[in-house]
């Protein structure tokens, strides 16, 4: 059971929701940039929700399945062909052996995530499989896929199992392809914008910046830079300042941080956000919003929007509540066939 | 925001909807490093349902949750829940006695090519290349710290006559285990990366290794001593890792 890189993609790794537990040893959390997005193409195809497989970033990778394969495309679209026919996102597909996976022009978004039944087969370091560059491990050999790697799948699961069955009853003989007659409720699945308002809480030290600086914040919109990556997302406006210098002693900082570095433009930190830094924190998306975040495109137009703990909070139960109907509604068209 | 919770000097902040910091005071001292410590260490030991991780540095203690496990699916205020959590930590920690430090050794050949910068090091100090290295390897540093990169410690304790400022233009990578003093620290890189200290040596040690049960060497609250060695010690211990 393999898949042979063909071509790598911008920069193509194996992640899942991260590494756990040893950011006190300086180890970044890193994993999926969008989570929500790697959680439903997982559960598509009847993986457990956090199994290891495919960040592609704007430009997609071309893959060879030698078996046939069970998949899921999620995230951002960034053209998906079979052999030359355009594949959907957000459903499973059945792949016969040999077919090619390519990808085209990004028509929105920028990561997307390819599941296969069984998941990407490499071992787990410090916890999770996810790749992380900067210290080569995880994922694949610590690295971004490479022409000619070829890559293992999993066992199958009973899960895995029911939705190949679903998708065995509905192919065609001579079909390529055959993506599944149903697919998740709209209401279900994410909501991308090109241009998006995040909600943030403001930050440990947002009552360090000038009175101007804690207005603009919130009332500006900041243009996403060409300077952004699973690192920090670098945006740009009128710049911020503090109230007077201070220096913040280095402390924890995570996913959606809002940092402000001297020259006043912030770094909004991403996935693969350093343990700790320096800069003071004038703001902190919420994690409900980080997925439609991490899919801004550069060029993209973002602002902030304030809310407090409380909503916050409701907003990030109300994400896992969707995540259970999604789940509920998967389960059920799986045991109704 | 801050809220001031039982010990004076002591508030808890929202990092967000999963994270809450533990904020003991302003300033880098061993009597605050001590007392957040105390905390790390009871967290360790009593995990709660819901815990993710932690992260001790200077002055904080980050604490991040599962908001979804500690309230229970959405039924109570996840904040609430860990911040009691925290509060009976807390008041455990001021009366317990913190375990003694760890005392770790690291292995430094001074100097040479491992050590490019320790000439400049010792023409800013005024002193000889001998004094410095004498200096550096007689003091004893707290780790404060682990973060920037993996592994990484920030070092306190360093004798401020061998201060030195950054380079002026970074080196585009710097060989992990280099050994280096900028401003008033030291500290020891930890994974290969572009850098600014100045290099004054490089340790055989890995002070970062994922194949590791504990893949960082040091850990916040260690102390450490550096040991001068020779370039052939240095040989032979790289060829006992390999």
């Amino acid at each position: 059971m393999s898949i042979t890189v063909l071509k790598p993609g911008l920069l193509t790794t194996v992640q899942d929701f991260g590494r756990f537990g040893h950011q006190r040893q300086g180890v970044v959390v890193g994993g999926a940039m969008d989570k929500l997005a790697l959680r439903i193409a997982n559960l598509l195809v009847g993986n457990h929700e956090n199994a290891a497989a495919l960040e592609l970033a704007m430009q997609g990778p071309a893959l060879r399945f030698e078996q046939d394969q069970v998949i899921a495309l999620a995230g951002a679209d960034l053209s998906a062909n079979i052999n030359g026919a355009q594949v959907r996102l957000w459903r499973p597909v059945l792949v016969k052996a040999g077919c090619i996976l390519r990808f085209g022009k990004p028509a929105y978004g920028n990561y997307a995530y390819l599941a296969v039944a069984g998941s990407i087969k490499v071992p787990q370091v410090m916890g999770s499989c996810s790749t992380y560059l900067r210290a080569g491990m995880g994922g694949l050999e610590g690295r971004a896929l490479q022409k000619d790697d070829v890559l293992y799948v999993g066992e199958t699961s009973e899960t895995n199992k029911l939705v190949l069955s679903a998708l065995l009853m509905q192919a065609k003989k001579e079909a390529e392809f055959t993506e599944a007659s149903w697919w998740p409720e709209p209401e279900l699945l994410p909501k991308y914008e090109p241009n998006p308002v995040l909600c943030a809480m403001p930050g440990l030290e947002y009552h360090w910046f000038s009175e101007n600086s804690r207005e603009y914040i919130w009332q500006q919109k900041y243009k996403l830079t060409a300077q952004s990556d699973r690192m920090g997302y670098q945006v740009q406006g009128t710049a911020l300042a503090l109230e007077e210098k201070r220096d913040l002693l280095s402390t924890a900082v995570t996913f959606g941080t809002v940092q402000v570095p001297p020259h006043g433009d912030p770094i909004i930190l991403m996935a693969d956000s350093q343990t700790t830094g320096g800069y003071p924190r004038i703001a902190q998306v919420i994690t409900a919003d980080l997925p439609k975040l991490a899919q801004v495109q550069p060029g993209g137009i973002i602002q902030f929007e304030e809310v407090s703990l409380e909503q916050a909070q409701q907003r990030y139960y109300q994400q896992e509540k969707t995540m259970l109907a999604l789940q509920q509604a998967i389960h059920n068209k799986l045991n109704q066939v | 925001m801050p809220q001031p919770a039982l010990h004076p000097s002591l508030f808890l902040s929202p990092l967000g909807d999963s994270a809450v910091v533990l904020q003991f005071g302003e300033e880098i001292s061993p009597a605050i490093h001590q007392r957040i410590r105390a905390v790390t260490h009871l967290l360790e030991q009593q995990p709660f349902r819901g815990l993710v991780d932690f992260v001790p540095a200077f002055t904080t203690l980050t604490v991040y949750y599962d908001p979804w496990e500690l309230s229970q699916q959405g039924t109570t205020d996840a904040y609430s829940e860990v911040v009691r959590h925290l509060e009976i930590l807390v008041e455990q920690a001021a009366v317990t006695a913190a375990a003694p430090a760890r005392v770790v050794e690291i292995p430094v050949v001074y100097g040479g090519t491992f050590g490019p910068d320790l000439q400049e090091v010792a023409e800013q100090a005024g002193l000889s290349i001998e004094e410095v290295i004498r200096i550096h390897s007689q003091g004893s540093y707290q780790v404060y710290m682990i973060g920037f990169a993996p592994g990484f410690p920030y070092l306190g304790g360093m004798d401020a006559r061998i201060a030195t400022p950054r380079k002026a233009k970074p080196r585009e990578s710097i060989p992990a285990g280099s050994v280096g003093i900028a401003g008033a620290q030291t500290g020891v890189y930890s994974i290969t990366t572009p850098g600014g200290w100045q290099l004054i040596g490089r340790t055989p040690l890995r002070l970062f290794d994922p194949s590791r049960q504990e893949p960082s060497l040091l850990q916040a609250g260690d102390r450490v001593r550096f040991v001068p060695i020779t370039e052939a010690d240095f040989l032979s211990r790289k060829e006992e890792q390999a």
